[in-house]
């Protein structure tokens, strides 16, 4: 019981982290019909941006701990996400009337060119976040000790989506990003700026994927220039499970994978793990084509 | 003779002398040229002319490496005799794994064929049934043995790979200008009316997608030879991805633009060894400006044409 607690917060830590990298696959899906193989390494971006800044401004030192991480946090959402809407003009919107395929070639591209900067500025090994940044504290609950550390994760992604659910269903930026993916077309009669919407939803996309960043760094306390690839890999198939383009398909794309990778690990075997996220994907798939909360669409004749 | 042919018949020529004047470095690379050349086209046929986003070929191109290299040390059967076998075996693997998931659309269908190359690839790096040698792979494959000749030597594999290249490419254009060809082009402009026309849709996907896998078996075989060595580190999704690429930016069902494709994805990166570290950095910008400029890919296939003489339209006319 003590291990299955203790991997359901694990799960449901490191799931929280794969969904607010999924918002923004699922964001630049709906908007675009593009999967944006650079996104992952957006995330990477953030969590080297997140580095520097914490060791070079000293922040929490200076307004202690929890105010520190948050303005960090703000920081890098925002750099990454001006950074997204940069990547957007300069290798999307080129290719916006063109084949589809050749946006993903381009976003590959890109997703190598990210992957590349980061190793020569940053070199190839692995950088450490400091790691006495976060008390080292656990949380007693029934009996259980849980790392402070996880639930402030579950927390901060919590609050992160809860924060783009209501942008996008309350106000009327998020209306427009919504009839923006419906029908690009109709929103264009109906008054709406499309290539601000779209620019809006590559500053919001990257913006999480940066926090994400910041969270894995904190969290496992190393990063690489390469992880985005799996981490992106991971999203994407988060988003892909709830169903791409669906923002709540997302969020619970990335919980449920997140456990029931978290649990395989633990169960199953650790060597497969990679794996067993994988499986589940195809298994739903299978099962439901659209993912879970995907809208089933009907062919057009 | 128009210009397009003598074009060909020149780079064929200088082809096939190509080992004469290089030195063995660089007819090693024309070798991975030629390889990734023949396994673009065999996933053109899924891509490229039926239209199923397939990001996971280096899954196929696994099954025929690892079957070759496994029967070839445990059994010492020879390496040609392995590759029919390995074609074979990566053909039903491809069915099995296809059939399910045919039906899937677009991006999910890319989705998971990335799983399946991740699941062959973690499955292999986890010695499964004990019999691929975990993260370290194969060695010790024997070389491919013609007639009693040897081909051991990069020269000697050069001629090895580009024959089945060029016989890879007649095989491709004969079934690409056959009814099955057609009835793929069809589904992929629009594969709800080819089955309104009477046109299996899901019966044709599944065997391009055979027809692929198939061929990435036999690009296995000849792989394995060639290194004597495997390891799961040469199927990774990466791999798939550089196959995408080359389809894609080649032009997508054009054999002309995916071997054009494929000296550019894999041997500029060696022209650029003089920018050391930086030089994958200036290959991801490459890509991103190569497709801006050509977004149909550089060489776009030409649409088909259809000769109407026996219409007697000219005489009409007269």
């Amino acid at each position: 019981m003590e291990l299955f607690i203790q991997q359901l917060t694990n799960g449901l830590a490191i799931g929280g982290i794969y969904a607010l990298i999924a918002l923004g696959y699922t964001m630049v899906y709906g908007v675009m019909k593009l999967i944006n193989f650079a996104h992952g390494d957006l995330f990477s971006i953030g969590a080297y941006l997140g580095l520097t800044l914490l060791l070079s401004l000293g922040l929490v030192d200076k307004i202690g701990v929890l105010g520190g991480i948050l303005l960090l946090m703000l920081m890098v959402m925002g750099l990454v996400g001006i950074i997204g809407i940069i990547l957007e003009r300069v290798a999307y919107r080129p290719l916006r009337k063109a084949d589809r395929l050749s946006a993903v070639v381009s976003a590959l591209g890109a997703s190598i060119f990210f992957a590349n900067s980061l190793m020569l500025i940053y070199g190839a090994k692995f950088r450490v976040y400091p790691h006495n940044i976060l008390p080292k504290m656990a949380v007693d609950i029934l009996g259980m000790k849980i790392p402070l550390i996880r639930i402030l994760l579950l927390l901060a992604s919590f609050i992160l989506m809860t924060a783009l659910y209501l942008f996008v269903q309350k106000t009327k930026t998020g209306t427009a990003i919504r009839a923006a993916a419906i029908d690009q077309g109709a929103a264009k009669l109906m008054g709406i700026n499309v290539n601000k919407i779209i620019s809006i939803v590559f500053f919001i996309g990257p913006a999480l994927g940066g926090a994400a960043g910041i969270m894995v760094g904190l969290y496992y306390g190393q990063i690489n220039f390469l992880m985005g690839w799996l981490y992106g890999l991971k999203a994407f198939i988060a988003a892909v499970i709830g169903g791409i383009g669906n923002i709540p398909g997302a969020m619970l794309g990335g919980i449920i994978l997140g456990v029931v990778e978290s649990l395989g690990a633990a169960y199953v075997s650790f060597a497969w793990k990679d794996a067993i996220a994988f499986l589940v994907l195809i298994i739903i798939l299978i099962v439901r084509p659209t993912g879970i909360l995907g809208e089933r669409v009907a062919e057009k004749v | 003779m128009n210009r397009k042919r003598i074009i060909d018949i020149i780079i064929i020529l200088v082809l096939a002398c190509a080992p004469l004047f290089l030195n063995t470095y660089w007819v090693d690379v024309l070798n991975n040229i030629g390889i990734y050349a023949i396994l673009a086209l065999s996933l053109n046929f899924i891509l490229g002319h039926t239209g199923l986003f397939h990001m996971g070929h280096a899954a196929f191109y696994a099954i025929g490496a690892y079957t070759t290299a496994i029967l070839n040390t445990m059994y010492h059967i020879p390496i040609i005799w392995l590759m029919p076998l390995s074609g074979v075996l990566a053909g039903i693997f491809g069915y099995l794994v296809a059939r399910p998931i045919i039906h899937l659309r677009g991006d999910y269908l890319l989705i998971v064929t990335i799983g399946i190359v991740e699941i062959v690839r973690i499955a292999l790096v986890n010695n499964i049934f004990g019999i691929t040698g975990g993260s370290n792979g194969i060695f010790g494959i024997s070389r491919p043995k013609l007639w009693g000749f040897v081909i051991r030597r990069p020269q000697d594999f050069f001629y090895y790979i580009w024959i089945f290249l060029g016989i890879s490419v007649y095989l491709f254009y004969r079934l690409e200008n056959s009814r099955f060809g057609r009835a793929l082009n069809y589904i992929k402009e629009d594969d709800l009316a080819a089955e309104g026309s009477g046109v299996d849709s899901s019966g044709y996907k599944l065997k391009a997608f055979i027809i692929g896998a198939i061929w990435a078996g036999f690009v296995g075989n000849i792989y394995a030879s060639k290194m004597t060595i495997i390891s799961p580190e040469s199927f990774s999704f990466w791999e798939s991805v550089i196959l995408f690429v080359i389809v894609i930016l080649g032009g997508s069902g054009s054999m002309r633009g995916i071997i054009l494709g494929s000296f550019l994805i894999i041997g500029l990166p060696e022209l650029f060894r003089q920018f050391a570290s930086a030089r994958m950095l200036i290959f991801g910008a490459a890509m991103v400006v190569m497709m801006i400029f050509r977004p149909q890919g550089i060489i776009p296939p030409k649409p088909r044409t259809y000769n109407l003489d026996f219409l007697k339209l000219g005489e009409a006319e007269k």
